[in-house]
């Protein structure tokens, strides 16, 4: 299939939302761009794994090249391998819920979409990318749309968050062009194209300097410690389908560019800087976990989960076992869903009662109990139960992490698995304290989830469960890619 | 003889027609400006389409006078600019009581700016830089009955010919030195002794004067304010891209044998005026001000790429100003067209502008993007290949300060954004209604901004010239 496809659709359908006129043509033109979108992703699974299985080899199916910049060999070269399929079946899952839980926008619906579509492609040209200067360009194009969800329709502090938000990753892009730039006058013969550069050694001085400009830039979208600062503020102050975004789909941009570029690209590099990727990152499980106990905001409570569920990715990609890395992948597979679904029921409960303090409400399931089951749900995955892909994900991890026998690795492995109760103590008690216990008062007249409302939850929901169930299908898709870049590690 | 003489001077020729006809215009009975503008304008595009005909490379007056492809390219662009700014000030133009005037200074300075770049001796050079810098002080004081107009004009003419002074002094210095005012004899003849380093250094303090370069950048500020708009509009993009050009020319050419001296002062100039423009940036009200040092800042990043040296320096460059007239433009039309019917031009009167003129709003973000370098503008591409440049000669220290740098300015470009998206106010700017042509003019700059970039066989065309 033509992978130009997946940035095309959402191109005409953000041109196409331009053209309507009223707020209902916006919705169902934005919600048809996301079905066929989600469409053209399980068409993408189903070729890929058919290609696969006919014994193609080739590390990028569906190769297309085009040349765009000659002069500075830039090229619009895309391709996907399992990693890349991955990925983008995380975002067609969490664009068609974006869409949906935002049916009841009001305010510059034309706009809002529009930009949620935009945000959409940047991510989904990312994601295909093979070429650096395309990557970064996709990497890019998502900062605006960011700053204006948050700004115009978010809510509390908003325009604090979105500039913080827009100039600390403008901060983190700006070092990874720095990194990229290092990376393209390296070899003799100057490229962006990231098949070109894994094939050359890149000389170990340029590794040093790049690698961790590169990480930490990539590593700021995905909250890197102790560039997180932006997460809970940004967070928090965007709109529903805003926080789903930028939680499940933005955050990921990061992980995967650190696997995908730096990493791969620079093997030596991430050797040397292994140990203070781990150590990062295990700060960043256990103080995520641990601020997350003090939030009394249900998306504080989230935010900083996140930061703690991110954590683990890198940590995933500190550890360089291919095991780890496939884990890391899962890991923001599964995080991408369980997280947009945790923002669309805070959503989904903030629309009703009109708070997001924990103690200011009880008893809710008596008067919505499909939202509050999903709660109950996503609540359950995010502290890891088995038959949830949270567990599938984080396991892996362990798993990986812990082929390594020496004493460091181990602690550090079981510092971070450490979080997982303290996860537990912050889950529990916030979904019980919102669902338990006697209703609060006001709280009578509030209705159960819209239709809308139950098609993103149980969208996601299938997503999850698809993984938590049968995980063999997405480590089947994703260990290959993880096995190559190790391949590289190795040598 | 005569053939060549009339084909190689054909831009020069043309605007001189042009500048005829306005004063006969202006001799004769009083044509009203609703009526002549549009005839100015229509003259200002047949030669922008002059500038892709009957084009030729040579040169005149025992090389005095020089023209390559490269160069005809520049001039197009330089009246393209020219053409768009007629457009997009057509409100002022009619209420002003002396346009054609204006047009013919204005048009007298362009044709400077066509000897200017053309120039293939330093004394050519030198008549031509004071003809492109003169009838600008006039421009500026061209607000009859502001105080501030004349101030600014009178700031203008002092600096500038103080900045004269001293290009004549390191003219005179090289002139001393090496026997000769020839830019084919000159790099023969410099091998960087101490007094042609101070020749240099003199040199480029007068290029620093002309493109607000810090620490020669006092002026700009308080000129770009009290001027009328169009003519800060002139100063800070036309009148730039052609001093860059130039700039290029003569470190490319000129001084090429002393590329390690000058490498190091652009480079050290070039962190500089990026530091200084974006940090005076950062506090300013005034619209006009604040595009004042961001003006200052954008130089800055032409310096990344004038250090590129030639190649892919002279390409990276042209194209960013390219971009850069229709980003700037556009922000300065925006502004203007705010400016001439509500006479607002404080970024904090801007709050709530989306609620009333969302076209506006959206072609000033989408050139404040650009000017900040955000995807998927045109901006994003002509920095990128600015610090792409910059990069080849491998200095990652200035290419990280120069990134970093883009950090700050996306700060003060998002608080404009702020201001009209986000902000709520009492008492909006109400709906203005725009002159057609400056819509026009408008769109153009906006479809420009989004397009430039993306179709890359610009770039590539550019690259084929160098």
């Amino acid at each position: 299939m033509n992978l130009s496809l997946l940035i095309l659709l959402p191109l005409i359908t953000a041109l196409l939302i331009l053209l309507m006129r009223s707020a209902t043509q916006v919705k169902w033109v934005a919600l048809a761009g996301a079905t066929l979108q989600f469409i053209l992703a399980f068409i993408l699974l189903f070729q890929f794994n058919q290609q696969r299985s006919a014994g193609s080899t080739a590390q990028m199916l569906f190769e297309t090249k085009y040349n765009w910049f000659p002069a500075w060999n830039i090229s619009f070269h895309v391709g996907v391998d399992g990693i890349s399929v991955a990925m983008i079946l995380l975002t067609a899952f969490v664009v068609i819920a974006g869409v949906l839980v935002s049916w009841n926008v009001t305010k510059m619906t034309k706009e809002f979409y529009f930009l949620l579509v935009l945000l959409s492609m940047g991510a989904y040209g990312f994601f295909i990318s093979l070429d650096l200067f395309i990557l970064f360009f996709f990497l890019e194009i998502a900062v605006i749309p960011k700053y204006l969800l948050i700004g115009i329709w978010g809510s509390g502090k908003k325009e604090y968050s979105a500039n913080k938000l827009a100039l600390m990753l403008m901060g983190g892009s700006a070092l990874v062009l720095v990194g990229l730039l290092g990376v393209y006058f390296s070899g003799t013969q100057h490229s962006f194209d990231l098949m070109v550069l894994s094939q050359l050694d890149i000389p170990i001085q340029t590794q040093m300097i790049c690698f961790p400009l590169l990480f930490i830039g990539f590593g700021v979208f995905t909250a890197l410690f102790p560039f997180h600062t932006w997460v809970p503020d940004g967070h928090s102050s965007a709109p529903t389908a805003g926080s789903m975004f930028l939680a499940g789909i933005s955050m990921k941009l990061g992980g995967y560019g650190c696997l995908r570029v730096a990493t791969y690209l620079m093997p030596e590099g991430a050797k040397e800087y292994a140990t203070i990727i781990i150590v990062l990152s295990v700060i960043a499980i256990l103080y995520g976990a641990f601020a997350t106990m003090m939030q009394k905001d249900l998306k504080y409570i989230n935010a900083y989960s996140s930061v703690s569920h991110c954590g683990f990715v890198l940590l995933g990609i500190g550890m360089l076992t291919k095991t780890s890395m496939t884990g890391a992948v899962m890991q923001m597979v599964s995080h991408g869903l369980m997280t947009a679904l945790f923002f669309a029921v805070i959503g989904m409960i903030y629309e009703r009662t009109h708070t997001r303090q924990v103690n200011e409400m009880g008893g809710l399931l008596k008067r919505m109990p499909f939202i509050i089951s999903i709660l109950f749900i996503v609540g359950l995955c995010s502290l890891g139960l088995p038959g949830l892909s949270g567990f599938v994900a984080e396991m892996t991890i362990f798993m990986g992490s812990w082929e390594h026998p020496d004493t460091f690795s181990r602690v550090a492995t079981i510092l971070a698995c450490l979080s997982i109760v303290v996860t537990a103590v912050y889950i529990l008690r916030a979904v019980t304290k919102t669902a338990m216990g006697p209703l609060t008062k006001g709280f009578e007249s509030l209705t159960d989830a819209t239709w809308n409302e139950k098609l993103a939850a149980l969208i996601l929901i299938a997503g999850i469960l698809a993984i938590g169930v049968a995980p063999f299908w997405l480590n089947d898709l994703v260990g290959p890619g993880a096995e190559i870049i190790m391949n590289k590690i190795g040598k | 003889m005569q053939n060549e003489f009339f084909i190689l001077l054909k831009p020069e020729l043309v605007i001189t027609g042009i500048i005829f006809m306005l004063l006969f215009i202006k001799i004769g009975k009083g044509l009203k400006n609703e009526t002549l503008l549009p005839a100015i304008q229509f003259l200002l595009l047949l030669n922008f389409f002059s500038g892709f005909f009957l084009n030729a490379e040579g040169t005149l007056f025992d090389g005095m006078y020089q023209t390559t492809a490269m160069i005809v390219l520049q001039k197009n662009i330089l009246s393209l600019g020219v053409y768009l700014l007629s457009l997009l000030f057509a409100d002022w133009f009619k209420k002003s009581e002396h346009m054609p005037e204006f047009f013919m200074l204005m048009l007298s300075a362009l044709l400077g700016m066509f000897f200017l770049i053309s120039s293939g001796n330093l004394l050519m050079f030198f008549l031509a830089l004071e003809l492109a810098t003169i009838p600008v002080a006039a421009m500026a004081n061209f607000d009859l009955d502001k105080k501030r107009s004349s101030e600014a004009a009178m700031k203008m003419i002092l600096s500038s010919a103080f900045s004269s002074g001293i290009l004549l002094f390191g003219i005179s210095l090289i002139y001393g030195a090496t026997g000769s005012i020839s830019f084919t004899e000159l790099p023969a003849l410099l091998h960087g002794s101490p007094l042609q380093i101070l020749a240099l250094v003199f040199l480029f303090s007068a290029f620093a004067f002309k493109l607000s370069i810090v620490p020669f950048h006092f002026w700009t500020a308080d000129v770009y304010e009290g001027s009328p708009m169009a003519t800060t509009a002139f100063l800070s993009v036309i009148s730039k891209g052609a001093v860059a050009f130039i700039f290029m020319a003569a470190l490319y050419k000129v001084f090429q044998p002393m590329h390690e001296i000058w490498y190091n002062l652009v480079m050290i100039l070039s962190i500089a005026t990026m530091v200084i423009g974006n940090l005076f940036a950062l506090r300013q009200q005034n619209i006009k001000r604040f595009l004042a040092f961001s003006s200052i800042a954008q130089v800055g990043f032409i310096l990344v790429g004038i250090s590129a040296g030639p190649g892919a320096g002279t390409t990276s460059v042209v194209y960013f100003i390219l971009i850069y007239i229709f980003s700037n433009l556009a922000a300065f039309g925006v502004a203007a067209a705010i400016a001439s019917q509500t006479n607002k031009e404080n970024i904090d009167d801007y709050k709530g502008l989306y609620k009333t003129n969302p076209f506006l709003s959206w072609v000033l973000a989408l050139a404040l993007f650009s000017l900040a370098g955000i995807p998927p503008t045109a901006g994003f591409f002509g920095k990128l290949f600015l610090l792409t440049a910059g990069a080849s000669k491998g200095s990652y220290l200035f290419i990280t300060i120069a990134a970093l740098n883009m950090i700050i300015s996306l700060y003060y470009y998002l608080r404009v954004i702020r201001s009209v998206f986000m902000d709520q106010h009492d008492n909006p700017i109400e709906k203005i209604k725009i002159e057609t042509s400056a819509k026009f003019a408008l769109m153009i700059c906006g479809t420009a901004i989004v397009l430039v970039g993306l179709l890359s066989w610009i770039y590539a065309y550019i690259q084929k010239l160098v």
